[in-house]
């Protein structure tokens, strides 16, 4: 009876899942589907609970530290390292599977003729070898987030032949351990190359190409808790599972694309020979202005359009940006954002950090839906953002990001770029956009150039 | 009548091809909160890590991983759930009067 009643409430909570996600579509909606989300999970245990709470005290414990320090992680984790803390909550989830898989195959061993046929072995080792290979993997790319590792891309001689022939190794292990369960011997071998293949997937894998591998980690650690459905026999886990893995799977093709290259090409190609061979560059002419020149430009303009990259986040200039927003929308003039797909760290990250500084999120507008109105703007102001805006993914064949969907910022009128310095930008690759007739380049760090702009701004009210 | 896997594959496929159709919908605006609000629902894994540490045949070994798994996604659910929230709420709309038209 009470086996069935559980079922039930899967059911409910399968269906809560999938109305959190539908509710995501909308930000109208979206805080209504985390609510569904947290009422499915919240049933979902209570459920389990009912009719397993066999060594309760285990699992009490369990819950009261990671609530503990779940807590602190979501109101102290600052938006900038939102990133970071997606990559470590992707290692969380796969160690859990991982871990869940292992103790299911050791468990199991006692009856292992009829606990441990065919297709549950399949799955605990789809479980454990997705589960720990993301785990190490997340941690990675955690790390080079964090800059803790270098966000380079870390190579060695025959990169992808080691790694493969690794890969293979586990997997033969894998197979081993299905036909012949009780090789216990053979597993710990078997979850120790799965790790360390987790971390040799990610340490070639640049800075500039995180959002793929994010969307990707997120895609394996959804599948390794549904494999963990199929070996334990339970639906709602497939559901779940299957959800997150295609979420993950979406996201990951969104940035391919954005970034005009396939699965392969980020996981096994790493940018960083590409940037050897554009490593000389003549010097060519440029003009820069003055903050002062620059607030007289934005003044004199009817329509701006702001095009924000990872820098600006990196300058933790986006509270200048908001002022910077209210000043000129105060003087009637039409302030856009212009975000492409991959600006920002992880999908979607660049809007979190405006809405952050409260900037209306109808203001922010997507790559397809803005391109055709740089013809008539005013103002192109980059901040922080580079290769997005390089003409020569439009017109340049030889260069290495030809055919990446840009932001079309040459097409304004007059375009102004705050940057750093002449430095190229993390694809190493230089911008044409730079060398243009009707651009200003406006040398600073975001936020003390964005301040110095306003500081000239307000004199002129009314003048 | 079809086996326990083959329920389970169809089951696998359904809620892939919704999960596309629904993920799809999404606004690329929301897509950071998505992948928080996936994170912590694919911590449902604690459903098999509260199974495999209460299970009658628990070893100690399957104890302490078990509450290792429980842990980890615990943290997920609540630091996942705790700050999709928090940036939903940050997601608003312009006032009414600076709205134009």
């Amino acid at each position: 009876m009470t086996g069935s009643l559980v079922n039930y409430i899967y059911i409910l909570s399968g269906a809560l899942f999938v109305l959190s996600l539908k509710w995501m579509n909308s930000p109208a909606t979206a805080r209504r589907g985390v609510f569904a989300g947290e009422l499915g999970m919240l049933l979902a245990i209570a459920g389990t609970l009912v009719g397993h709470h066999n060594n309760w005290e285990w699992i009490l414990a369990a819950f009261f530290i990671g609530t503990a320090v779940g807590v602190p992680i979501a109101y102290i984790m600052p938006m900038t390292a939102v990133p970071q803390r997606t990559a470590m909550s992707h290692a969380c989830g796969a160690l859990a599977a991982a871990l869940v898989g292992t103790a299911e195959f050791y468990q199991r061993q006692g009856a292992a003729d009829t606990e441990l046929g065919g297709i549950i072995m399949v799955a605990l080792i789809v479980e454990t070898l997705l589960g720990f290979l993301t785990f190490t993997g997340s941690l990675m790319a955690m790390g080079k987030l964090q800059e803790i590792l270098p966000s380079r891309p870390i190579t060695y001689r025959n990169q992808n032949l080691i790694n493969a022939t690794l890969f293979a190794i586990a997997l033969g292990l894998g197979v081993r351990l299905i036909l012949v369960p009780t090789d216990t011997i053979l597993f710990p071998i078997f979850a120790g190359l799965a790790l360390l293949f987790g971390v040799l997937l990610i340490i070639p894998i640049g800075g500039a190409d995180m959002p793929t591998v994010i969307a990707l980690l997120n895609s394996y650690a959804g599948l390794s808790a549904c494999a963990m459905g199929f070996a334990l026999n339970n639906p709602l886990l497939v559901i779940a599972g299957a959800l997150d893995g295609s979420s993950g799977l979406i996201l990951s093709i969104i940035m391919c694309k954005a970034m005009n290259r396939s699965f392969t090409n980020v996981l096994f190609g790493a940018f960083g020979q590409l940037q050897a061979a554009q490593g000389k560059v003549e010097q060519r002419a440029f003009r820069s202005a003055s903050a002062e020149e620059a607030a007289s430009v934005l003044e004199a303009a009817s329509s701006v359009i702001i095009v924000p990259g990872y820098g600006l986040a990196v300058a933790q200039a986006q509270h200048k940006i908001r002022e910077l927003y209210d000043s000129l929308t105060k003087r009637g003039i039409d302030v856009k954002f212009a975000i492409h797909p991959v600006a920002g760290r992880m999908p979607g990250h660049m809007n979190v950090l405006l809405a952050e500084a409260d900037i209306p999120y109808d203001r922010l507008w997507e790559m397809d839906d803005i391109n055709s109105e740089f013809a008539q703007c005013d103002v192109a102001l980059v901040i922080g953002a580079n290769d997005v805006t390089n003409p020569a993914a439009r017109n340049n064949k030889s260069s290495p990001i030809y055919g990446m969907p840009i932001l079309d910022v040459d097409k304004a009128r007059t375009v102004m770029v705050i940057k750093r310095s002449m430095s190229p930008g993390f694809a190493g690759i230089d911008n044409d956009l730079y060398y243009m007739d009707r651009t200003l380049m406006l040398f600073g760090d975001a936020k003390a150039f964005v301040g110095e702009i306003l500081k000239e701004l307000p004199a002129r009210v009314g003048a | 009548m079809p086996t326990s896997l083959e329920i389970g594959l169809y089951v696998f496929m359904l809620a892939t091809f919704v999960g596309l159709e629904v993920i799809r919908k999404v606004s690329p605006l929301l897509h950071t909160p998505l992948m928080s609000l996936t994170n912590a629902i694919s911590a449902i894994s604690v459903v098999g890590a509260i199974l495999i540490i209460s299970a009658d045949s628990a070893t100690t070994l399957s104890k302490v991983l078990g509450f290792i798994a429980i842990t980890a996604a615990v943290t997920n659910i609540v630091s996942g759930f705790l700050i999709t929230d928090r940036m939903l709420k940050m997601f608003k709309r312009r006032p009414e009067q600076e709205v134009k038209k």
